[in-house]
């Protein structure tokens, strides 16, 4: 193992435990001085309980306004070797698939620019290279579209869109997520590449209503796979789990509208009533499947809390086809009307959920020229002022 | 002559790196089956079989270890492996009979299996004093400090449903933990300290003003020098003028620390998505180990574990027990702090005599 520089007897503590340790993936790359410096600043800031880190400032590769996060030491004298220890995001494959030379060359990749630090991934879904100096990212860039990457998203334009595992290897994906954040990454480069909004903008793509991606959470765009006709039952596999399940207990009375009925033999599904929560498909999954007429929910206007508070994303369209021919038409069509209205309108660093709260959802809609529907609200208002105007009278 | 400099290629498609028994059976899987913690089968309308081997990592991975893994996946996966959105990696074969020499190889180099079915799985995590400006605490110390004691729950199945952590240095949230079963946010809990020299030169302030959600920044000149001030009393701590400004220190060594919530969810079952509620306030930070936030979180697992019924997420055992309950089970006192009083703050006040005695 490599000599280390500093002794850093805080960090060694967190090498010790049944979890996979940080420090020591720090420490194996540790034959790079960079990385040894980051490894004496981290020290420090266990000893002082302070992040030694500077803000940004402006670094990125020619003709992109995105995809490199400017990371600058507030302590360079002392840790020279991480005087310029930039972040780099790299679009990664949809679904997080990989072969083994992939992995390979972006490790090759990295290890000709940078410090081998890695996070598997970032937080909105990218590869994420931790730490080379300014010098490096234009030759890093160039190796990566060499070989067939590019650069991720970052500050106020598309962010990397991320999608669930899908069709590839999940029986609920109800449209192909893998092929939508492909098709949508692609069509929208320059949105990704070149911040011209507000603030971000986050697509991701989730095959059912399990969200495994987090969307309706995580996103400003939530495509989450649903379906229209009647979930497909196995009876037979039923009567095999009801060997192991309480089907009373732990189907119908967890159900949240009480549309599954058991006798003992026979499930009974009012599907008229179903809401796709999909609780009793993921308690039996070898019984029950999504139905087959299938397509996706477009949820709009989540966010983590800054600025205007946290939201959830909330429904837009109940049901938009996401057939995989259609070159997802219908749904960039939308977020081309969301982009113009709310770039134009929208304030510097607002969401655009907090956008929709401000000029109201209503408003929104006729200009975007979508039709309000009940299943975009928990329940009509129940306040009175209401904002008239000459339309109630024709 | 130099080479042609090649842009907006986007990512690569990921068609290439889907493994055979995948491209033959795209979108037919019947159904699947977890075989045991961190083994599972996913069995095609064609009968074809893929396994799938999971294993915990520690997010931030030196290329060594992924090195490490594309050896092991050409060992036993002919080369095909994928990460979840959990960052744990997963072995993905089609030999039933490779999968113990897997396991024990992947164990071998220190990565555990698990973070299937009714379990805690990774926690998602932020950057920390690894590699972020704004981080009230470190994300990678506290989450192993965590896992450390977690780690059975990431190894069994038997918790009464899913239990997600998340882990967000600030309130940024890079991590998006807002709606976890449990959430440990850092958060700072001072006004920032404005540097008025440097400030003039690195910071617009018309945006500096813009930024703060409160009003609470106000132009002024301070020693003769075009700064700002701030009224401390309506700062929240949120840190965005710092983001716009890196003059205006947000971060202060003696009073940062971590807050935890909990309750939330994304998934759709059963009962709708819910944001995490505030459980404890502040905790100081005490790195490398963290132990008060250790033992929080442990002890409000274990008391959830021990009282929710089957398939009820931590939100849901709240909702059915209140949360006075919950307050009095964990032992986590209630304060001021937890009602809230930012926007639309009423809608959370009980308004309803319907109480437990």
């Amino acid at each position: 193992m490599t000599e280390m520089k500093y002794k850093t007897p805080l960090l060694d503590e967190l090498e010790k435990g049944p979890w996979p340790s940080f420090v020591k993936e720090m420490k194996k790359e540790a034959h790079r001085p960079m990385v040894q410096d980051a490894i004496g600043q981290l020290e420090r800031s266990y000893e002082e309980h302070i992040s030694h880190w500077k803000h940004g400032g402006l670094v990125g590769v020619m003709g992109y306004g995105g995809g490199v996060i400017g990371r600058y030491s507030d302590l360079p004298e002392e840790f020279p070797e991480v005087a310029a220890f930039h972040t780099h995001r790299v679009n990664q494959p949809s679904a997080w698939f990989y072969t083994s030379e992939a992995l390979r060359t972006l490790c090759d990749i990295w290890e000709r620019h940078g410090s081998g630090l890695t996070n598997m991934h970032g937080s909105t879904g990218d590869i994420v290279f931790l730490g080379s100096t300014t010098e490096e990212i234009e030759p890093l860039f160039a190796d990566l579209t060499k070989h067939g990457f590019d650069l991720g998203g970052s500050g106020s334009n598309m962010r990397t869109p991320s999608c669930c595992v899908g069709p590839a290897r999940c029986e609920w994906a109800c449209y192909d997520t893998l092929d939508a954040c492909y098709n949508i990454t692609q069509e929208f480069q320059d949105e990704l590449h070149r911040p011209f909004f507000p603030y971000k903008y986050k697509f991701k793509f989730a095959g059912c209503p399990n969200d495994c991606v987090a969307s309706i959470a995580r996103s400003d765009c939530s495509v989450m796979g649903t379906w229209k006709d009647e979930i497909q039952v196995n009876q037979a596999a039923v009567l095999d789990y009801a060997k192991t399940v309480d089907i009373d207990a732990e189907i119908c009375d967890l159900c949240p509208t009480r549309c599954v009925e058991w006798d003992g033999k026979t499930l009974e599904i009012d599907n008229s009533n179903c809401v796709k929560c999909m609780h009793c498909i993921n308690v039996m999954p070898k019984a029950l499947k999504p139905g087959k007429e299938r397509g996706a929910t477009i949820l709009i206007g989540g966010k983590a809390p800054i600025i205007g508070g946290a939201l959830l994303c909330s429904v837009f369209v109940p049901f938009l086809e996401m057939d995989k021919d259609s070159d997802y038409e219908d749904l960039k069509e939308l977020t081309e009307a969301i982009w113009d209205l709310w770039g134009e309108h929208g304030k510097l660093r607002e969401r655009v959920g907090e956008f929709i709260q401000r000029v109201g959802m209503s408003n929104f809609l006729e200009e975007i020229g979508l039709d309000p529907v009940p299943e975009m609200v928990m329940a009509p208002r129940s306040n009175p002022y209401i904002f008239f105007d000459d339309e109630i009278f024709e | 002559m130099a080479e042609e400099r090649i842009t907006d290629i986007g990512p690569p498609n990921y068609e290439q790196f889907l493994p055979p028994v995948i491209k033959k059976n795209y979108g037919k899987w019947d159904h699947h089956e977890i075989l045991k913690p961190g083994v599972m089968v996913h069995v095609a309308e064609s009968g074809d079989k893929l396994f799938t081997v999971r294993c915990g990592t520690p997010r931030l991975l030196a290329i060594t270890s992924i090195r490490k893994f594309a050896d092991i996946a050409d060992k036993y996966c002919d080369g095909h492996l994928r990460w979840t959105s959990r960052n744990n990696v997963e072995f993905l074969l089609t030999d039933e009979s490779k999968i113990e020499a897997l396991i024990a190889e992947v164990e071998e180099y220190g990565f555990p299996i698990g973070g299937m079915g009714n379990c805690i799985s990774n926690i998602v995590h932020t950057q920390g004093w690894v590699h972020c400006h704004s981080a009230a605490s470190d994300a990678s110390g506290t989450v192993k400090a965590v896992m450390d004691e977690l780690m059975p729950h990431f190894q069994n199945m038997e918790l009464p449903a899913k239990l997600r952590v998340a882990y967000a240095c600030c309130l940024n949230m890079c991590g998006a933990v807002h709606c976890s079963d449990i959430a440990i946010l850092g958060v700072h809990t001072r006004a920032p300290v404005i540097e008025h020299d440097d400030l003039p030169k690195m910071c617009e302030i018309p945006t500096l003003v813009a930024s703060c959600p409160t009003g609470a920044i106000r132009p002024a000149t301070v020693d003769g020098v075009q700064s700002v001030e701030i009224v401390d009393e309506q700062c929240m701590f949120c840190g965005n003028c710092y983001t716009v400004c890196p003059a205006v220190k947000i971060n202060n060594a003696q009073t940062d620390g971590i807050s935890i919530w909990v309750g939330g969810k994304v998934s759709n079952a059963r009962v709708a998505p819910k944001f995490s509620k505030l459980a404890i306030p502040f905790i100081p930070n005490n790195p490398p180990r963290w132990p008060e936030v250790v033992d929080a979180v442990v002890k409000i697992i274990n008391v959830y574990a021990e009282n929710a019924r089957k398939h009820e997420r931590m939100g849901e055992w709240i909702d059915r027990i209140g949360w006075p309950k919950f307050f009095e089970l964990t032992d986590i006192e209630f304060t001021k702090y937890h009602i809230d009083d930012f926007k639309h703050a009423g809608e959370t006040y009980m308004r309803t005599a319907q109480l437990r005695h």
